[in-house]
């Protein structure tokens, strides 16, 4: 029997204080869709930045069809055939797509740079895999979905046979995720071999060959999707049963929290960004705004938290006006914002898990008086909210930055919702999130609107919008185009308003999800 | 949470050793690198060494001479570091300190007959009003129309010495022929450290030293226990978050700029007061930017001010007796002085250094 194209033996690879790959075995066959599924932290990242010469293992060793290979640069891997596209984009802005594929193998005659050629070049390959990109547009000009496509395109020109993708459908929009999923498949018929790391297991079922699944930096299973379903892809992941959709209670609509009405804001480019909305968040509700990104959502969110000026109409809280009120007077009228970018807005990595949890409260009693921080409270407190909302960490001590994604979210939430808020404005809280964690934060917003808070949730996952939203208001460029009760509304529904509602339906993977699903709830 | 009190205090001592291990590796390389050109250019670095650390530590005399000399780094290094934990480069601290001494050098000569003790406190309020508000404008213009600090700062820093140049040859200067102010009233100076205490050998250190150390100490408290200085650090590790966690930005940016000006004014008053008792053009050797130098050394840890203002202040202390004892010359010292510079800022080095000799210990050890 020939060897496989690629052979992982027995890599292990720690990092101070952390076994990221413990003697992990994997091989990868000529025209195969591999995933690597894992919660973050698993290990997946550290295994392909092993395999693509970015870190060196400690142990181990890597052989490419039959021959044991020492890959040390990204270099040496390109030159065995091994692409990898990261998730954040290694791509030169202002150039456009034929000088970033050609970028570090430009064709050249005698140090003159030969275009035509390389044009001709990125046409060929762009043909041949079925890839369409314009050679000559500028990178900075394409949509995420496309720059990747030329991350791609860099990968294949310089000869990957297999290529990795890691979480490459984490900053795409639903269209753009089918769009490389077709891509992939197109791909793997042209002999390529692709291995893709991911958490999202739908995108497991809807595309690998074969997947295998990661945990505390070790192998758990392998298996193929057609053998199993989302619940056990899911129980070998997290280690224990997960639940897909939380309880829910019927709404106990009250009295509105927060008005908005006529609100127009403007982008950073100054152009308008939100075109007059209106709309209302009630307590003991759960209103979602649906929309693909960038559709003014960021804005308006800005917007309602202190964070942009509205350029027009009126925003009220509980019944006062806060249209031009600062953020620190939002949030002591009872505003908890969990913001989209929690890397950015929603902490600061560099402080510790205390002093993440008083911002935004740090001057006021107990955590401070006349000016004097009074660290018993402030470690009193923190302890509590670590504990209440299961931030996994060895200590309050520890910097923000040491924690895994899915715990400095529920720093995020601990802080905001420790708070005890009359509204909550979440913004994509379980964006990059693996299912436990994702788990958590949904019976977390839903808990606040059982209790009797309004809750107004942004979210660009239409599965979350579904299992979570009360009324669904869909935004498209800037205005709200469509009103939904809970329920009402299928995803083909909701994709149909989020474009404008004159493109075709929405049809991604919608069908296995489903039923995926209905095996769960089953 | 269940990590007992034992690993606790451990990790803490570990993290403090880590902290200290970069700032303490660049010197001795930079002390080793200095011997080697000392070697190539045929001096005799033991020598040279151990004269300056007589120069500087060798007797009651010479540890006030260091004292004397750290003094304004001391204030300038504050500065600068604060400045830093904001995310502000006060570039322009020298500005700040001319301004200092020229308020103590004019206010000196007004408050004269007035009693000791209340001078000195006037004149040290005013030296940190006029420093921070030498910083205002700057801290003005950033927080209102972006314009970076580095750039007005510095050009603020122009502004004030050639004021002071102005009045030190024109409306202040002392009747002769040296353009100087007149010198200050015994009562408008601040006492050397061995007449207020009495252990102390006789040297030129003088108050400001004490008072450079205690504000350093203060600072680290403002830093770590106060709202304002949680906030300073807020918006200089992310401004976003803080905006988020409402935090004003530019509020927060103009105190802590004007904080760091304040500190920076000081170094301009105690030497007026403390060193000089008069003010010429001259006055400050450019002690505006070697605090820069010592805020990088401390890591912008006020309590690692203290320890790097007086490293600075031995080397300039003990670089005459270097010269004149061993005969090396005290360019040498400037020379390790920016090695010094150079290795914290590529603090990679040290760390490669530090990471390639804990793996042999560990290979060893296995």
């Amino acid at each position: 029997m020939a060897p496989p194209l690629m052979e992982l033996r027995d890599i292990t690879k720690r990092f101070p204080g952390v076994l990221a790959n413990d003697s992990v075995s994997l091989s990868i066959e000529p025209g195969e869709i591999v995933a690597l599924l894992g919660e973050n932290g698993a290990g997946k990242s550290t295994l392909m930045n092993v395999v693509y010469g970015l870190l060196s293992a400690d142990k181990g060793e890597v052989r490419i069809e039959g021959d044991a290979v020492h890959i040390r640069s990204p270099r040496q891997a390109i030159d065995l055939g091994i692409g990898m596209v990261h998730q954040h984009f290694m791509l030169v802005p202002p150039l456009t797509v034929t000088e970033n594929i050609v970028l570090g193998n430009e064709p050249a005659h005698a140090g003159v740079i030969d275009f035509s050629q390389a044009r001709e070049a990125v046409r060929d390959i762009s043909k041949r895999y079925g890839l369409a990109v314009d050679p000559d547009a500028v990178v900075q000009d394409l949509s995420v979905g496309m720059q990747q496509r030329v991350e791609i395109l860099k990968a294949l020109y310089r000869g990957a046979r297999i290529l990795i993708l890691d979480e490459p459908t984490a900053v795409l929009t639903p269209q753009e995720v089918k769009g490389l999923f077709e891509v992939v498949r197109s791909l793997v018929t042209e002999g390529l071999s692709v291995v893709f790391i991911t958490h999202k297991l739908e995108e497991v079922m809807g595309l690998a060959d074969r997947v295998v699944v990661m945990r505390d930096g070790r192998v758990v299973g392998e298996t193929r999707p057609s053998e199993t379903d989302m619940a056990g892809l899911a129980r070998m992941m997290v280690g224990r049963e997960v639940v897909f959709r939380v309880e829910k209670k019927a709404s106990g609509r009250g009295d509105t929290i927060l008005e908005v009405d006529d609100l127009k804001v403007l982008d950073e480019r100054g152009l308008e960004a939100v075109k007059g909305v209106s709309f209302e968040v009630c307590t003991g509700e759960i209103v979602a705004l649906a929309g693909v990104g960038g559709n003014g959502q960021t804005e308006l969110v800005e917007a309602l938290t202190g964070l942009r000026e509205a350029v027009g109409g009126t925003i009220s809280l509980k019944g006062k006006d806060f249209t031009h009120a600062a953020a620190r007077e939002i949030i002591a009228a009872g505003l908890s914002h969990v913001p989209e970018d929690r890397h950015r807005r929603g902490l600061v990595l560099d402080f510790d898990l205390s002093e993440n949890v008083i911002l935004g409260d740090h001057r006021r009693a107990p955590f401070a008086r006349h000016g004097v921080l009074d660290f018993a409270a402030v470690t009193d407190v923190a302890r509590k909210r670590i504990a209440d909302y299961d931030v996994r960490t060895p200590s309050e001590r520890v910097k923000a930055s040491a924690l895994s994604g899915g715990n400095q979210q529920k720093l995020v939430l601990a802080r905001e919702l420790g708070r005890d808020p009359d509204l909550l404005v979440a913004a994509q809280p379980t964006r990059g999130l693996d299912v436990g964690a994702i788990e958590f934060v949904h019976s977390q917003i839903l808990a606040e609107r059982d209790r009797g808070k309004a809750v107004l949730l942004v979210s660009l996952e239409l599965e979350e919008i579904q299992i979570l939203a009360d009324r669904i208001l869909v935004i498209f460029e800037g205005r709200i185009v469509k009103e939904f009760a809970a329920g009402e509304a299928s995803d083909e529904d909701l994709g149909y308003y989020m474009t404008g509602g004159s493109g075709e339906k929405l049809a991604f993977d919608a069908e296995e999800v489903r039923s995926a699903d209905d095996g769960v709830d089953a | 949470m269940t990590e007992s009190m034992h690993e606790m205090t451990i990790r803490r001592l570990l993290a403090i050793v880590r902290e200290l291990a970069v700032p303490i590796v660049s010197v001795v390389i930079a002390m080793v690198i200095g011997s080697i050109i000392m070697l190539i250019s045929g001096f005799d670095p033991v020598a040279a060494f151990s004269a300056l650390l007589k120069g500087s530590f060798g007797g009651g005399r010479q540890i006030g001479e260091t004292m004397l000399r750290a003094t304004p780094l001391m204030f300038t290094g504050l500065a600068v570091a604060y400045g830093f934990r904001a995310g502000l480069f006060n570039i322009g601290a020298e500005g700040q300190l001319f301004m200092g001494g020229l308020s103590a050098a004019w206010l000196g000569i007004v408050l004269a007959g007035l009693p000791r003790p209340l001078n000195i406190v006037l004149m040290i309020l005013a030296g940190a009003a006029i420093g921070a508000a030498w910083a205002f404008i700057p801290a003005l213009l950033k927080a209102r129309v972006g314009a970076h600090e580095v750039i007005t700062t510095m050009m603020f820093t122009y502004i004030g010495r050639y004021i002071v140049s102005w009045l030190v040859t024109g409306p202040l200067k002392a009747p002769g022929q040296i353009p100087q102010t007149d010198v200050l009233p015994t009562e408008s100076t601040l006492p050397k450290l061995h007449e207020v205490t009495a252990f102390l050998p006789i040297s030129r250190a003088h108050l400001g030293f004490a008072i450079a150390v205690v504000l350093a100490m203060f600072v680290w408290w403002v830093l770590k226990y106060t709202s304002l200085g949680y906030e300073s650090r807020a918006v200089g590790y992310n401004p976003w978050a803080s905006e988020t966690g409402g935090i004003s930005v530019s509020a927060t940016t103009v105190k802590a700029l004007c904080i760091s000006g304040a500190l920076a004014g000081l170094a301009g008053v105690t030497e007026v007061m403390g060193v000089h008792l008069r003010l010429f053009d001259q006055f400050s050797p450019g002690f505006g930017f070697t605090g820069i130098a010592v805020a990088l050394l401390a890591k912008n840890n006020p309590i690692g001010v203290i320890a790097a203002a007086i490293l600075f202040g031995a080397l300039s202390a003990g670089g005459g007796t270097m010269q004149l004892e061993a005969e090396v010359p005290q360019k040498v010292i400037f020379v390790i002085q920016a090695l010094i510079i150079f290795l914290v800022a590529a603090e990679q080095i040290a760390r490669w250094i530090i990471g390639r000799a804990s793996r042999e210990g560990v290979e060893h050890a296995g």
